[in-house]
C-alpha cells in the first residue's frame, strides 16, 4: 500500500465518503465544471467589463485559498485579509519604488546593508508579495493552530487587527491614502501590461494555476489527511498523523495563495489600500465562501462573482446597495444553506 | 447591438440638421457622481451631492442650450478598489466624461490616476487630502471645495488671531492625524500662539476620558481635535460631559462638517470652532440656493461638500459650452482654469495652475442653544480668511505642473 492510498483510505474510513465507483464519476463532473469555468472566463470579456472579471478572478482565488482552510481543514480564519493586504502592499511598494535600504537600524546598532534595487517587474513583485504573505502565514499559523473553533477564529482576528494597525502606522503603506499609481510594468520585461488583453491573460493564467494547485492539494493524500483531521482530529492523531504539522502546512499554503490573489489585484488596480487589511475584508471572504458553497471546489469562485457583482452593479442604486445586499444574504442563508454550488451539486447528485 | 445603435445615431445626425450638440462625445455630457451613499460620509456628501449636481445642470439651462446632460450615480462604499473599478467602467464602457465629489482620500487619489490615464476629468469636492494639488496633481483634476491644509491653516491662524493663543492637541494616532496636527501646529506657532501639550489617541477610539482630562488640566484655551468623523464626534460629546466648554476651554475641530454639528446638537457642540468654505446663511445668494436645495433634500441644508458639487458642475458646464466639446479632459480642465468662476456658493473665484480652486474660507463658532433661531441655525461667523491666504501657496505643494 502506498502512503497516498493509505491516507485516502484513512480519510474515507473516517469521513465515510467516496465509494470507488463514485470517484470515477466525481472526476468527470469536476472536469466538466472546470471546462465550463475556463470557457466562461475566456469568453466573458466579450460581454462583461474585463476589469470587473479580473477582480472576480483575484477574489475568487482569495476565496478558494480561504476555502482550502475552512472547507477542507475545518479551520475558520477570521483574519485572512491580513495575507491579502500585506501581499498587496509589498507587491505595490516593490513595483513602484523598488528597494533602497542603505542601513538597518536595530535599536542602537546600525548594520550597513546597502541594497538598492530598481522597481520590480510585475511577476517579481507578485512573487515577493505572495512570499511575504507566506512568511506572515508561518508566524500567524504557529500561534493560531494551537487552538480550534472559536478560539482559532479569535486569534486570527486579533493578529489581523495587529497587522491592520501596523499598516495604518507604517510609513511605507501611505496610511489612509494607500499606495497609489502603482505601475503595471512589463511582464518579464517584455509584455506591456497596460494593455488590457495582456493583463487579462496574465490574471487568467495566475487564477487558473492557483485554482488547479488548490484542486491538486485537496485531492492529494495531504488533502485527504486534512479532511480526516477536519472530521475527527483525535482519530486522525491516533492513526499516526501529526495533525499540527498538517494544519500549519495548510495554513501557510492558504496564506500564500491569498497573498498571490492580493498581490495580483494590487497590480491590476494599481493600488494597495487599508481596506484590504481591514476586518470587513476578512468577513467578505467568509461571505463569498458561504454564498458560493463551503467545501465545494467551485463554490468560492461563484460566491466571489455573486458578492462582487452585487457590490459593483448595485452601486448604481445609491443608498439602497447595503439594504439590497443584506436582504439577499438573509434569503441566501434561509433558503439555500449549502450555498449556490452546494445546492446545485446536491440537486445534480454530483460533487462540484 | 452597440455598433448598430451608434450607426443609427450617426445616420440620424447626418440626415438631421447639424445640431450644436453634435460635438459632444456620444452627444451626451455624462456626469458621474461617485461617493459614499450609505456609509460614514453619506450625510455630508451622499445623495445630497446628487441633488446638488442635478440643480447645477438645471440652473445652467442645459436643456435650453441644446446640451444633453445626463447624471449617473454610484456608491463606492469607501473602498478604493470598488471606486476604481466603477471609475474605469464609467470611463471605458459608459462614456462618463467627468467624475465629481469622491470622498475618502484613498478613493479620490485612485480615481485621480484613472482620470489622467483616460484623459477625463475629476472635480473633487469632498475628498480632503491636499496631495491632490501637491505631488499627486494632474492636468485632469481640480480640487474644489476645501483641503486639509486649508482647514488646518484657517482654524489655526484665525483662532490665534481672535484670541485663542494656547493650544492642546488631541490627535488620532495615524498618518492623517499626524499631518493635521503638524500643519495646524506650524500655523499656530507662526501666528504667535503656543502649544502647551498634545496627546495621541488610538484610531478609532471610543473612550476619550483620560485624554480629555489631560486636555482639561493643561489649561489651554483651545483644544485642537486633529481627528475626523466618529472620533471627533465622540470627543466633543464626552467633552461636554466633562464640562470642558463650560469651564472656559474651547474645542477647535479640524475636520468637522455642519451635518456633524446637526448630529451632535447645539447643546453638545456649542462653542466649537471650525473652518468651512460655505455656510447656508452667509448671504442672500447662499440662502436662496440652500432653501431650494433643502426642499429637494428632506429639509437638510447643504454642506460645503454638497454646495461644492453644485459649483463645480456649473463651472464644468460653462467650460464645455465655451469649448463646444467635452472630448478632451485636459483641454476642458485648462478651459476651466482660464475662465473665472462665479456662482452663488463661493462668489467670484479662480482656479490655480495646480488645480486648486480659490475662494475665501470662514472660521465659524457653533452657537449656544439660546442664540439659535431655529433648525440649521448653527454658526456665527468669527472671521473670514481671504482667498489668497486660505490655501497652501502654490510653490509649497510640489505639484509638477507649476513652473517656477
Amino acid at each position: 500500500m502506498t502512503p497516498g492510498s493509505e491516507a485516502t483510505a484513512a480519510a474515507a474510513a473516517i469521513a465515510g465518503e467516496a465509494r470507488p465507483s463514485a470517484r470515477v464519476d466525481e472526476g468527470r463532473s469536476l472536469r466538466i465544471a472546470f471546462a465550463v469555468m475556463v470557457a466562461f472566463f475566456l469568453l466573458a470579456p466579450l460581454a462583461i467589463y474585463p476589469i470587473f472579471l479580473m477582480k472576480v478572478m483575484c477574489f475568487g482565488l482569495f476565496a478558494c485559498a480561504f476555502n482550502l482552510l475552512l472547507g477542507y481543514g475545518g479551520l475558520l480564519s477570521f483574519g485572512h485579509a491580513m495575507f491579502l493586504g500585506i501581499a498587496g502592499y509589498v507587491a505595490a511598494y516593490l513595483a513602484k519604488e523598488g528597494v533602497a535600504l542603505e542601513a538597518l537600524h536595530i535599536g542602537a546598532v546600525t548594520l550597513p546593508v546597502g541594497i538598492s534595487l530598481p522597481p520590480f517587474t510585475p511577476e517579481l513583485a507578485i512573487l515577493s508579495g505572495s512570499l511575504a504573505a507566506g512568511v506572515l502565514g508561518v508566524l500567524v499559523g504557529l500561534i493560531a493552530i494551537r487552538r480550534q473553533g472559536i478560539y482559532f477564529a479569535m486569534i486570527t482576528l486579533a493578529l489581523a487587527q495587529m497587522v491592520y494597525f501596523f499598516c495604518i502606522q507604517a510609513p511605507f503603506t501611505g496610511g489612509e491614502d494607500g499606495i497609489q499609481a502603482v505601475p503595471r510594468g512589463k511582464l518579464f520585461g517584455l509584455i506591456d501590461l497596460s494593455n488590457i488583453t495582456a493583463m487579462y491573460a496574465t490574471v487568467f493564467v495566475i487564477f487558473v494555476s492557483g485554482f488547479l494547485l488548490i484542486y491538486r492539494i485537496i485531492h492529494s493524500p495531504f488533502g485527504q489527511v486534512l479532511k480526516a483531521i477536519r472530521e475527527n482530529e483525535p482519530r486522525a492523531i491516533s492513526l499516526g498523523y501529526d495533525a499540527d504539522r498538517y494544519k500549519l502546512l495548510a495554513f501557510v499554503l492558504s496564506a500564500t495563495l491569498a497573498g498571490l490573489a492580493g498581490a495580483t489585484s494590487a497590480i491590476v488596480f494599481q493600488l494597495a489600500a487599508l481596506n484590504a487589511v481591514h476586518w470587513t475584508m476578512s468577513g467578505e471572504v467568509v461571505l463569498m465562501t458561504l454564498v458560493g458553497g463551503l467545501g465545494t471546489v467551485f463554490g468560492p469562485v461563484v460566491g466571489a462573482f455573486a458578492v462582487l457583482g452585487m457590490e459593483n452593479y448595485l452601486a448604481q442604486l445609491g443608498a439602497w446597495v447595503t439594504i439590497v445586499q443584506g436582504a439577499i444574504f438573509v434569503i441566501c442563508v434561509l433558503t439555500f444553506r449549502r450555498g449556490i454550488v452546494g445546492e446545485l451539486s446536491r440537486w445534480l447528485r454530483k460533487p462540484l | 447591438m452597440k455598433v448598430l445603435s451608434k450607426l443609427c445615431v450617426a445616420v440620424a445626425l447626418a440626415c438631421g440638421a447639424a445640431a450644436a450638440h453634435a460635438q459632444y462625445s456620444d452627444n451626451v455630457i455624462k456626469i458621474g457622481v461617485l461617493n459614499d451613499q450609505s456609509g460614514t460620509y453619506a450625510d455630508l456628501a451622499g445623495p445630497g451631492s446628487t441633488v446638488a449636481a442635478r440643480m447645477a445642470v438645471e440652473d445652467f439651462g442645459a436643456a435650453k442650450k441644446g446640451m444633453k446632460v445626463e447624471i449617473v450615480v454610484a456608491d463606492h462604499q469607501n473602498k478604493p478598489e470598488v471606486g476604481s473599478s466603477i471609475a474605469r467602467q464609467w470611463f471605458d464602457v459608459d462614456k462618463v466624461d467627468v467624475i465629481v465629489d469622491v470622498p475618502t482620500s484613498s478613493v479620490m487619489l485612485a480615481v485621480n490616476q484613472i482620470a489622467k490615464e483616460k484623459n477625463k476629468v475629476l472635480l473633487d469636492s469632498t475628498g480632503g487630502s491636499s496631495d491632490l494639488t501637491g505631488k499627486a496633481c494632474t492636468p485632469n483634476s481640480i480640487h474644489w471645495t476645501y483641503d486639509t491644509w486649508a482647514l488646518a491653516n484657517g482654524t489655526g491662524s484665525a483662532v490665534v488671531k481672535t484670541g485663542g493663543n494656547t493650544w492642546f492637541f488631541l490627535t488620532a494616532d495615524y498618518a492623517f492625524g499626524h499631518a493635521l496636527e503638524k500643519d495646524t501646529e506650524a500655523v499656530v506657532l507662526k501666528n504667535g500662539g503656543k502649544v502647551v501639550g498634545k496627546v495621541r489617541h488610538p484610531f478609532p477610539s471610543s473612550d476619550f476620558s483620560s485624554f480629555l482630562l489631560q486636555a482639561q488640566s493643561s489649561k489651554a484655551k483651545i483644544i485642537g481635535l486633529a481627528n475626523a468623523g466618529a472620533d471627533t464626534i465622540s470627543a466633543i460629546k464626552q467633552g461636554a460631559e466633562f464640562g470642558i466648554v463650560k469651564g472656559g476651554q474651547q474645542f477647535a475641530g479640524l475636520l468637522v462638517f455642519i451635518t456633524d454639528v446637526h448630529a451632535l446638537g447645539l447643546d453638545k457642540a456649542q462653542g466649537l470652532l471650525l473652518t468651512e468654505s460655505f455656510y447656508w446663511d452667509l448671504n442672500p445668494q447662499t440662502r436662496s440656493f440652500s432653501q431650494r436645495f433643502a426642499k429637494l433634500h428632506k429639509g437638510a441644508m447643504p454642506t460645503m461638500a454638497q454646495a461644492g458639487v453644485y459649483s463645480s458642475v456649473l463651472h464644468y458646464l460653462k467650460a464645455v459650452e465655451a469649448l463646444k466639446s467635452d472630448a478632451d479632459g485636459a483641454k476642458v480642465v485648462a478651459k476651466m482654469k482660464e475662465l473665472p468662476t462665479d456662482d452663488p456658493i463661493f462668489g467670484k473665484g479662480s482656479i490655480r495652475q495646480d488645480g486648486r480652486k480659490l475662494h475665501p474660507m470662514y472660521l465659524f463658532e457653533v452657537k449656544k442653544p439660546a442664540e439659535s433661531k431655529g433648525a440649521w441655525d448653527y454658526y456665527k461667523l468669527r472671521s473670514t480668511i481671504p482667498a489668497n491666504e486660505a490655501f497652501r501657496p502654490e510653490k509649497d505643494g510640489g505639484c509638477p505642473l507649476v513652473k517656477s
